[in-house]
């Protein structure tokens, strides 16, 4: 696998996002780089505004010493990972059994009608993306959301209305 | 008795502080294995008589897990905990990484201590934020405090501990998967054998448990294994955290013995909402097969019971169903989330799932043919054993489940092209 080669990997990113990286860096082994992929891809897309280029993640393989391949590879297998731009806040709904029975239905409805969107897509504005969700380990407070890093639960309409006027 | 062992800290103001743990005794045990210089094989062999299961939903017992490992082989060992809760319907290890995220911390520097590891790492899921910050501000407080680091109050004895983040992927709750997954790899599980125990984290020797079961284990020597052992009933040692959830009046996690009644467990959950009808229950994460309401208000939740009516305890996630809820709408969700999770390794797993998803959906869409009913449980069929982890008998799992109590539903949708259920 070919790696991709850099003079300088100060030159890559800001000393902010290295000094994050090299965090997660250093809490595996010093042939083990390649660990912290998964921190630096999440910390790289969110200060990109929430999603992944393909030039980021180069600069993340070129960063660990991995090939862009490797990179590639998991950013698509795990799904918190956006290759499309997103709106400012991606809104995660379950829809698994316990928010499904507890009408996580509804909750789709009234977020696809007030924000005048389908899930899996964004706002004109850039505001929002709806997005469909796997079983977030909540169950207990089904119906339940995930904004950027926040669970919202016990979703009902008028709840849902007084996050989103909260939000930015 | 409930909260004896987990969650024994939940009642104080804010539990998840290193102050306040130590006010419940925290870090006592750890503090006399490292003073009194504890033979390794004594904290297994009580671990043993504890009769603790992994409560990751396997239910292997840890005690034997970690004598698997061979302690003075040389070079690194690791201690790894799964906090990568994904079983639909669980929702209990985020409540031991928020309330009483020491607890855990103590249980793997003993588990480092019982394997002669001097690494861990603890694969929080990427989505729970919150549980990963209490957790990385325990780790901070036990570092500061000297329970982590070199040289552990005086004994000689190093343990460093850090947490990975997951990134949204059912399948890394598989242990070789979540290996590597911590390795920066797709979160393919990995052929056994060799096991971890051999062939683990970066090939080295390796014990993985739930966060559960490694926060067991202060309480487990502290009592003694024994004293563990009683709480529960034979075959399922001590309590569980269950996390019941679905059309109740009050979910949320209970922790009980094993071997209490269901009726009672339902009674805490505050029973069924509206006052309707008990339909069916899914006692162990969306994984366990189906029990009907009847049946399930006459079991108990231990290992043995819930095997014996054809299901498993698996993660203690029970779900509970009331009769306005549509059995083939349920199972379609479900093999949608199999589907959707499936990591593409296996051939019978990758397109079964597929599959039957797409046959439980046109059935549930009015578009099922009669032979679809013997189809799904032969191609359920040949998902089972067939594949490398067990994801792919866990999609299957439900499908024999949900023919065998509910096949009428599915009749019904066949025949009628509608819903049994509100069709009066």
């Amino acid at each position: 696998m070919n790696t991709i080669e850099v003079n300088n990997k100060a030159d890559i990113f800001s000393t902010e996002i290295r000094g994050e990286i090299d965090q997660w860096v250093a809490k595996y082994p010093a042939d083990w780089k390649q660990s912290a992929v998964m921190a630096a891809l999440r910390i790289v897309q969110d200060a990109n505004g929430g999603w992944l280029t393909t030039e980021l993640m180069n600069d993340v393989a070129a960063y660990l010493d991995m090939a862009p391949i490797a990179v590639y590879e998991v950013a698509t297998f795990y799904s918190m990972y956006e290759l499309k731009p997103v709106g400012k806040h991606k809104i995660c709904i379950c829809t698994n059994v316990s928010c499904m029975i507890n009408n996580s239905d509804r909750v789709v409805d009234h977020l696809e009608d007030r924000l005048g969107i389908k899930l899996g897509q964004t706002t004109e504005d850039g505001r929002f993306t709806l997005k469909e969700v796997e079983c977030l380990g909540a169950c207990g407070g089904a119906p339940m959301m995930q904004i950027g890093k926040q669970y919202y639960e016990n979703l009902t309409p008028e709840i849902i209305d007084s996050i989103l006027e909260g939000l930015e | 008795m409930v909260n004896e062992v987990c969650l024994r800290t939940l009642d104080l103001d804010r539990p998840w502080l290193l102050e306040q743990y130590q006010s419940r005794g925290g870090y006592e045990m750890l503090t006399r294995i490292l003073k009194e210089k504890t033979p390794p094989e004594e904290i297994i062999e009580e671990v043993k008589k504890s009769g603790l299961r992994g409560r990751g939903g396997a239910g292997f017992p840890t005690g034997l897990k970690w004598s698997f490992i061979s302690r003075n082989a040389p070079g690194q060992k690791y201690v790894v905990c799964n906090s990568d809760e994904g079983e639909p319907g669980t929702f209990k290890d985020r409540d031991i990484l928020r309330y009483n995220p020491h607890q855990l911390v103590e249980g793997m520097i003993i588990a480092a201590y019982a394997i002669g590891a001097t690494q861990g790492y603890n694969y929080i899921r990427g989505e729970f934020w919150e549980p990963y910050e209490r957790f990385e501000a325990a780790l901070k407080e036990a570092r500061e405090a000297g329970f982590l680091g070199e040289n552990l109050l005086d004994s000689g004895f190093d343990f460093e501990l850090h947490a990975h983040l997951g990134g949204g992927a059912y399948v890394c709750g598989e242990e070789t998967a979540l290996l590597e997954s911590i390795e920066g790899k797709k979160g393919q599980p990995r052929f056994k054998p060799p096991f971890p125990a051999h062939f683990g984290l970066y090939g080295r020797p390796t014990i993985i448990n739930n966060t559960e079961s490694l926060a067991s284990i202060p309480m487990i020597l502290k009592e003694g294994g024994p004293w563990f052992a009683d709480i529960g009933v034979k075959n399922s040692g001590g309590s569980k955290l269950f996390s019941i959830s679905g059309n109740l009046n009050n979910p949320g996690v209970f922790e009980i013995p094993m071997g209490t009644p269901f009726s009672e467990l339902l009674e805490m959950a505050g029973g069924v909402k509206g006052g309707r009808k008990l339909k069916a229950v899914i006692p162990g994460g969306s994984s366990a097969p189906v029990i009907p309401g009847e049946q399930m208000m006459d079991l108990t939740m231990d290992y043995d019971a819930i095997a014996e009516a054809g299901s498993m305890l698996g993660s203690g996630a029970v779900i509970v169903l009331d009769d306005t809820n549509c059995m083939v709408k349920v199972l379609e969700r479900m093999s949608y989330f199999y589907h959707e999770e499936s990591c593409g390794q296996c051939t019978p797993c990758r397109e079964g799932t597929g599959w039957l998803y797409r046959v439980i959906s046109r059935i549930e869409n009015g578009q099922g043919r009669q032979e679809d009913l013997d189809l799904l449980n032969d191609v359920a069929a040949r998902i089972s054993g067939r594949t490398i982890c067990a994801l792919g008998d866990a999609a299957a799992g439900p499908v024999a489940g949900m023919l065998k109590h509910f096949r009428d539903e599915f009749q019904y949708h066949i025949d009628h092209k509608k819903c049994l259920v509100g069709a009066g």
